[in-house]
C-alpha cells in the first residue's frame, strides 16, 4: 500500500506557535492542501495579517507578504493588480478583518478583486490576549468586556459573510467551520473552490471559517468545540452566501 | 525632444510613465487630482494599471503590495493624504521595498487649505510614520525639475530599495511650464529575484521570498535598523543635490530656501544685485539627505554675515540649517504658510533689515 497521508508541500515542516486546541493549524493545512491540489505553490503569494496568524509565513512554503493590521486586502489588491498571473490570498482574523480592516475588505470585495480571503472567526482577539472583537457574542466574556459583551452598548456581532454577500458585485462568499471532521472536509472544498474561482479570474472569493480559541475563551479544547457548536453556529449559520453564476 | 507646455501634475504623471512605471494607485485630493485624471487616460495606452483606492490608507498598502511583488509603482497625494499613507510608508521602509510617493503639499495642519505650502518638511524628512526610517526626499523648484526628479525617483528607490518622496507644492502641481522628458533618465528595473514576492516559479532560485517588517528577535530588529541606517549613510555620501545661486560673489547674506519659495528668493537676489547688494542662496534639491556640508561652507564664507532660511512654513528647514551652520553665523528665519507666497519685495525688505 502506498503513502496515503503526508505533509502538504505548501506547508513548512515546522511546529506552529498556536495554542493547544486552536484550529488555525487545521485551516493552514487545508489551505496548503488546496494549493497542492491545484499545483499553484510556485505562483502563490500569501498575505499574513496582524493577529495570531502574523507568523503564518513561517508555516507556508510560498512567497508571502506581511500586512499592517487590517490592510491585507489592500496589499492583495496591489499585488494582484500588477501581477494578475499570481495567485494571491489573505489570511485574516476577526479583529484584523472585521474591525480595523473593515474598509479594506468591503472595498476589495466590492471591486471584485480576484484574490481569495480566508477569514478565521473565533469571536475574540487572540494574540493580544482575549479582548472583545466585533464578532464576540452577546454576553461572551472578554478582557475588555469582563461582564460579558453588552450588545446595547457595543452592538451586535458582525456577520461578515452575510454583510459581504449583500454587495451587488458578484463573488464567492461562504461560511464554514472546522469543529467536526465533516465540517473540515467541507471547508477544504470551499477553500479549493475559492482558489479555483481565482484561477478562472472569476470573482473575489471569501471563506469565513468558524474556529476556536480555547485559551482566550477559558475552555478546554473539547469544551471550546462544544461551545462554538452551541453558541456560534446558531448565530453564524454555515453555508454558501453567494456563488458566482 | 521638443518642449511641451504642461501642467505640473500632468507632467509628473507623464514622467512616471517615461521612467517605466506602469502602476499607479491613488485617492483624489486637491491640489493634485490632475495626476490621476491624466494617468487614467495614459496608463491604459501603455498597458498599465490604474486604480483609484477607497482611501489613502488603502492606497498606501496597494503601493506596498505592488512594490513587494517587485513592480515599479507610484502614488501621488497631498498633505492630509500623506499623513494617512504614513503608516504604510513606515512599513515599506522597514520591509525595504522601492516605491515613489509624490506629495503636492498644501497648507496645514488639519484640513488647512488647498494653496501651496511647505509645512510638510518635518513629515517628509524626519519621518511621518513611526520608527527609525527616512525617505529620500527630492524637492523640485518647477515643472521641469519635477519631471526629472520623478524619473530619477524610480532609479533611486530601486538603488536603495526604499520609499522615495517628491515634495512639491500646490504651485508646482498647478502651474504650466514648458518641459521636456530626458530619455537618459529612464533606467532598466533592477533584478528583484532575491527578495520580491514575484512567485517562486518565476525565479531561478526556488527559494521563497518574504516581504515583512516584524522582527521579534531584538538582534534581528536591531540588524534591520542598522541595515536601514547604512542606506541613509550611503545616501548622505552619494545623493546630496543642491544649487548655490550667486555663490561666486562676496555675498553678505546667505538665503536657504527650496522649491517654489526659492524661485521668489532668486528674483529678490537679482533685484538686490541691481542695488549693489550681493546675496546668495543655497537651495537644497534633496531635503533628505540634506546638503549639510554645502550649507556649512556657504555660511562660513568670510563675506557672509548671516544666514536666513525662507520657507512657506512656520520654521522647519531652519532647524536643519541651524544644525549645519553650527553656530558660526546667526541663523534667521522668515516664513509664511497661509497659502500666499511672499513677494520678492517682501524678501528684499527682510534682507535689508538684516544688513
Amino acid at each position: 500500500m502506498g503513502k496515503t497521508f503526508s505533509t502538504p508541500k505548501a506547508l513548512s515542516k515546522t511546529h506552529t506557535h498556536y495554542c493547544p486546541g486552536c484550529t488555525h493549524g487545521i485551516v493552514h493545512r487545508l489551505v496548503a492542501e488546496a494549493i497542492d491540489d491545484l499545483g499553484i505553490q510556485g505562483k502563490t503569494v500569501g498575505i499574513a495579517p496582524v493577529g495570531c496568524a502574523v507568523l503564518a509565513y513561517n508555516y507556508f512554503d510560498c512567497d508571502f507578504q506581511e500586512a499592517a493590521h487590517g490592510r491585507a486586502p489592500a496589499m492583495a489588491t496591489g499585488i494582484k493588480r500588477v501581477r494578475p498571473d499570481l495567485m494571491v490570498f489573505t489570511y485574516q482574523g476577526d479583529g484584523d478583518l472585521a474591525s480595523i480592516g473593515m474598509g479594506e475588505i468591503i472595498h476589495a470585495a466590492n471591486r471584485g478583486e480576484k484574490f481569495t480571503t480566508i477569514f478565521i472567526n473565533n469571536a475574540i482577539y487572540g494574540m493580544t490576549g482575549g479582548q472583545m472583537a466585533p464578532t464576540t457574542m452577546g454576553g461572551q466574556r472578554a478582557t475588555t468586556a469582563p461582564a460579558g459583551r453588552d450588545t446595547a452598548a457595543t452592538g451586535m456581532p458582525i456577520r461578515m459573510a452575510n454583510l459581504l454577500a449583500e454587495l451587488v458585485t458578484p463573488g464567492y462568499i461562504t461560511r464554514q467551520a472546522v469543529l467536526k471532521p465533516q465540517q473540515v472536509n467541507k471547508t477544504k472544498k470551499a477553500i479549493k473552490q475559492a482558489f479555483q474561482y481565482q484561477m478562472e479570474n472569476k470573482c473575489f472569493s471569501f471563506v469565513e471559517v468558524i474556529s476556536t480559541c480555547p485559551t482566550n475563551w477559558g475552555l478546554t479544547p473539547l469544551d471550546a468545540l462544544k461551545w462554538a457548536e452551541d453558541t456560534l453556529l446558531p448565530y453564524y449559520e454555515l453555508g454558501d452566501y453567494k456563488v458566482p453564476e | 525632444m521638443a518642449k511641451v507646455l504642461m501642467k505640473g501634475n500632468e507632467a509628473i504623471g507623464e514622467a512616471a510613465i517615461r521612467a517605466g512605471c506602469k502602476n499607479y494607485f491613488a485617492y483624489p485630493i486637491t491640489p493634485q487630482s490632475e495626476v490621476a485624471e491624466y494617468l487614467v487616460k495614459r496608463l491604459p495606452e501603455e498597458g498599465g494599471v490604474f486604480l483609484q483606492g477607497e482611501s489613502e490608507v488603502a492606497v498606501g498598502y496597494m503601493i506596498f503590495g505592488a512594490a513587494g511583488a517587485g513592480e515599479r509603482v507610484m502614488t501621488t497625494s497631498s498633505s492630509p493624504g500623506i499623513s494617512l499613507m504614513s503608516e504604510a510608508i513606515s512599513y515599506i521602509a522597514a520591509a525595504q521595498c522601492p516605491a515613489v510617493f509624490v506629495n503636492i503639499v498644501r497648507g496645514g495642519p488639519g484640513l488647512g487649505g488647498i494653496l501651496p505650502s511647505q509645512g510638510d518638511y518635518f513629515q517628509a524628512t524626519k519621518g511621518g510614520g513611526h520608527g527609525d526610517y527616512h525617505l529620500l526626499v527630492l524637492a523640485p523648484d518647477g515643472v521641469q525639475e519635477a519631471v526629472e526628479m520623478t524619473m530619477q525617483a524610480f532609479t533611486l528607490a530601486e538603488k536603495y530599495r526604499g520609499p522615495v518622496m517628491i515634495m512639491g507644492d500646490g504651485l508646482i502641481g498647478q502651474m504650466m511650464e514648458p518641459v521636456e522628458f530626458p530619455d537618459d533618465l529612464k533606467t532598466e528595473p533592477t533584478n528583484k529575484d532575491d527578495w520580491a514576492t514575484s512567485g517562486m516559479d518565476f525565479r531561478k532560485s526556488k527559494k521563497r521570498n518574504l516581504v515583512k517588517s516584524l522582527f521579534l528577535d531584538p538582534t534581528a530588529l536591531n540588524d534591520n535598523n542598522l541595515a536601514l541606517k547604512a542606506k541613509y549613510e550611503q545616501m548622505k555620501k552619494e545623493e546630496v543635490q543642491f544649487e548655490l545661486y550667486n555663490g561666486d560673489t562676496d555675498y553678505q547674506i546667505l538665503i536657504t530656501s527650496y522649491g517654489t519659495m526659492s524661485r521668489v528668493c532668486r528674483t529678490a537676489i537679482d533685484m538686490l544685485k541691481e542695488d549693489g547688494i550681493e546675496v546668495a542662496m543655497l537651495r537644497p534639491k534633496t531635503l533628505f539627505p540634506f546638503p549639510e556640508k554645502a550649507v556649512f561652507e556657504a555660511a562660513c564664507k568670510d563675506s557672509c554675515k548671516a544666514v536666513i532660511s525662507i520657507e512657506m512654513s512656520m520654521g522647519q528647514m531652519v532647524e536643519d540649517v541651524e544644525r549645519c551652520v553650527k553656530g558660526r553665523r546667526p541663523v534667521e528665519f522668515y516664513g509664511e504658510c497661509g497659502g500666499d507666497i511672499p513677494s520678492p519685495e517682501k524678501i528684499i525688505d527682510i534682507i535689508k533689515e538684516l544688513l
